[in-house]
């Protein structure tokens, strides 16, 4: 399939082009994401009726991983809230850049922090203490308010948007799967960019800024650090940026030489086998290991997600490519070959949630008329009976999903084997192990 | 500042202080009462002003599992209170006073703690004259011992007491059938002609003659809810929390001063006949209406009327006799 240039349609093209749109769904999210935060501070501590449980982790968690990441890559960043207070406050404007700049220090992020290692940590702390965070609005408001206060402060501390690039637990992940979505933000003429003088779409001009995610557009290869901000189409003059419509998963023809985003491939692979075993299997200890934080069990618990994540998968990995013997140091075919457990990794994710927000969609509608737990009806849903959806279809949909991500992932191996010149053999046999397993956890 | 910069500041923090300020005020116009186990709070508020003659609307939730709620003394059904769910509530009262609300769902080891204080002003409508309970009236000590020193060999028989109870002319006024332990009424028996055997058949069915198959069954449901937990649906003294109970110890006690030196007791098993028999429904309704002082049992006399706990002494003596179905 060849490339569809979006921006070529007009009302596409004006749409991006203006602020006025972005602004109007951005005061919109900041708005229901202020109101998940005071939720789940002050409203029911029941979380299956508390807006912020029931928003948050379901209605917004559904609309990410099974729209919103697969479709539109990094879409969801394009409109997230939480970079608006803090960039404002960095820019001292809200649409086109002032006369006058505000002096924060505007510092540079630190060399050694300009990787995707912090998101990692940042995800794996979320996720060892997710299931007290998905079932606790205390707990919910005060990630939501302490993601919305750090993302303030490191603008007025770093240039550009440093939360959402080097921080953001979320921003980790959908950059990774970013690469799958087929939709992208790429460069028409890479001669125009070379001869451009000053670069605006980096460095920005009077109007527009430049690159909040640190981007030169003129070298973009794939979506994994382009949050679609679309600030470059704004700035660049001669109209070089388009927005395309792609095949899925375009940049994963070139893999990734990269360790942190090889780690992250790891991270989520396990994260969703884990869960699927913890969540939603029928073993109740381990779900008593990952509720009691602070426990023993929680310990043993929180080392066994860690040495899953970082030691068994990641060394049967490299057990199964030790055989691939060529010429490139083990640490490079190690960073290339995992970019195959991306498709795997997002369709293990849609498959595990599947599960949970068909099951627990229909808390959605309750909570939309009583969002507090505060006795309202607004729409007279509130007494609306837990109803799980879809069930008949729950058990096919995931097996299609998971075998569809088991082919995707070996076509992907087979090109990234192609890339280093080895057999993709001991990938693709390492994604069907994982696939069975997960079939098995889910099923 | 250009005039679309101005407003669109203007729409982030009107936005702002719409998503921060709606719902507060929301929140704080909205009386709730929230029920929560006794262990992380138990009722909030747990006291309650009321009027005579004014329907008191109360809109309760619980925060963590399923509660119920009554008023003690009342005659109401109870109402189940759901985790994330409010539960509206009319209560009218007719006298003043201080009535206990308390939870009626085995929520938790310190279940039967949980309780409030429904305080009622105004002036009565129909006075009505207070009469102290009997075991005060008696003046019986509920703490000193009242064991029975002799105890049948065999679960005594209501069905084989009748005939003899008949046979022999043997009455018990209601009066005497409260004030006296079941191994008294043996004891006064001796100078029949009656074998052992067959006396404390006859206290069996005395027993039963001074109950009725609506208050026994009156009775019986309350034990349920009420009793079981810890005292086992059998009487056996090993409910679902008597093993709790025994693990927490001291702790799930009452931290009244001198909790140190209260002695940690297991919930009472009715089907030992030494500690049941010795005791008459004055005495049990004393420890029922008072409660444990310093065990686990907590004081009904808040929330059961006289009548209901008549039926729940009838329904107790149950474990020691062999009643007709």
């Amino acid at each position: 399939m060849a490339k569809i240039e979006l921006t070529r349609i007009p009302f596409i093209k004006n749409i991006l082009k203006s602020r006025y749109p972005q602004l109007a769904v951005f005061i919109v999210m900041l708005i229901g994401y202020i109101f998940a935060i005071l939720a789940g501070l002050i409203g029911t501590p029941v979380g299956s009726h508390n807006f912020s449980i029931v928003f948050v982790w379901i209605a917004w968690w559904a609309l990410l991983i099974l729209v919103a990441v697969p479709f539109f890559g990094r879409g969801w960043c394009a409109v997230c809230p939480i970079p608006l207070p803090g960039e404002w406050l960095q820019r001292g404007a809200v649409l086109s850049p002032p006369d006058k700049r505000p002096k924060w220090l505007n510092l540079r992020v630190p060399k050694m922090f300009r990787n995707i290692w912090l998101q990692n940590i940042s995800f794996l702390l979320l996720a060892l203490f997710s299931s007290v965070l998905l079932t606790t609005p205390n707990i919910t408001g005060i990630v939501l308010a302490a993601m919305l206060f750090a993302a303030i402060g490191l603008s007025t501390v770093f240039e550009r948007r440093a939360f959402c690039r080097y921080l953001c637990p979320v921003g980790g992940f959908i950059g990774l799967y970013s690469q799958t979505a087929p939709v992208e933000l790429r460069i028409k003429d890479k001669q125009v960019c070379v001869t451009c003088e000053g670069k605006p779409c980096y460095n920005g001009s009077s109007t527009g800024y430049g690159c909040p995610w640190d981007i030169f557009p003129g070298g973009l290869t794939k979506n994994t650090y382009c949050g679609l901000c679309m600030e470059c189409i704004r700035t660049c003059p001669h109209d070089n940026i388009a927005v395309n419509l792609r095949p899925f998963s375009a940049d994963l023809a070139k893999p990734s030489t990269r360790m942190d985003e090889a780690f992250k491939a790891f991270i989520m692979l396990g994260s969703a086998i884990i869960y699927a075993g913890v969540l939603l299997g029928p073993w109740g200890a381990f779900k008593d290991a990952a509720y009691n934080v602070g426990s023993g069990a929680w310990f043993i618990y929180a080392v066994v997600f860690l040495a899953i994540i970082f030691v068994v998968l990641p060394g049967l990995f490299t057990l199964g490519i030790l055989n691939t013997k060529n010429a490139l140091p083990l640490k490079q075919r190690f960073a290339s070959l995992s970019t195959a457990l991306i498709p795997l990794g997002l369709m293990f994710w849609v498959a595990f949630s599947l599960s949970f927000v068909l099951t627990n969609a229909s808390y959605i509608i309750a909570a939309l008329s009583d969002p507090l737990g505060l006795g309202w009806n607004l729409f007279g849903t509130a007494n609306m009976a837990w109803q799980p959806m879809l069930t008949s279809i729950l058990a096919p949909a995931q097996t299609l999903v998971l075998v569809g991500g088991l082919i995707w992932s070996a076509r992907t191996a087979q090109k990234a084997a192609g890339e280093v010149k080895v057999s993709p053999i001991p990938v693709i046999v390492y994604c069907l192990l994982a696939t069975c397993l997960m079939l098995w956890l889910l099923l | 500042m250009k005039r679309p910069e101005l407003i669109a500041r203007f729409l982030i923090v009107t936005g702002i202080l719409l998503a921060v300020g709606a719902p507060l005020f929301l929140w704080a116009r909205t009386p709730l009462i929230h029920a929560r186990m006794a262990e992380d709070g138990g009722w909030n508020p747990d006291i309650i002003q009321a009027q005579v003659g004014k329907p008191l609307h109360l809109k309760i939730t619980s925060d963590d599992v399923v509660h119920g709620f009554a008023v003690g003394q009342m005659d109401m059904q109870s109402v189940d209170i759901l985790p994330g769910k409010v539960t509206d509530i009319t209560l009218n009262f007719d006298k003043p006073g201080i009535y206990t609300f308390y939870c009626t769902r085995w929520c938790g080891l310190n279940h039967w703690r949980m309780r409030g204080t429904i305080e009622v002003s105004g002036s009565p409508l129909d006075p009505e004259p207070v009469s102290p309970p009997l075991y005060v009236s008696l003046d019986l000590d509920l703490d000193a011992p009242h064991e029975a020193p002799l105890i049948p060999a065999d679960q005594p028989s209501a069905i084989n007491g009748q005939p003899l109870t008949a046979t022999n002319s043997i009455t018990l006024s209601r009066e005497d059938y409260l004030t006296h332990s079941p191994y008294d009424v043996f004891t006064e028996l001796k100078n029949t002609s009656l074998t052992e055997e067959q006396r404390w058949d006859v206290v069996a069915y005395i027993w039963q003659s001074n109950t009725t198959s609506v208050s026994f069954a009156n009775g019986k449901e309350l034990y349920a809810q009420n009793c079981a937990a810890c005292h086992g649906e059998n009487g056996a003294g090993d409910g679902v929390f008597a093993d709790d109970l025994a693990i927490a110890g001291e702790s799930s006690m009452q931290s009244m001063e001198g909790a140190m030196d209260m002695v940690m007791q297991s919930p009472v098993d009715f089907t030992d006949p030494h500690r049941m028999l010795g005791a008459s429904p004055a005495l049990l309704q004393g420890k029922i209406l008072r409660g444990g002082m310093g065990t686990g049992m907590p004081m009904w006399g808040s929330i059961f009327t006289e009548e209901q706990i008549w039926d729940l002494i009838a329904y107790i003596y149950s474990f020691q006799f062999e009643y007709q179905n």
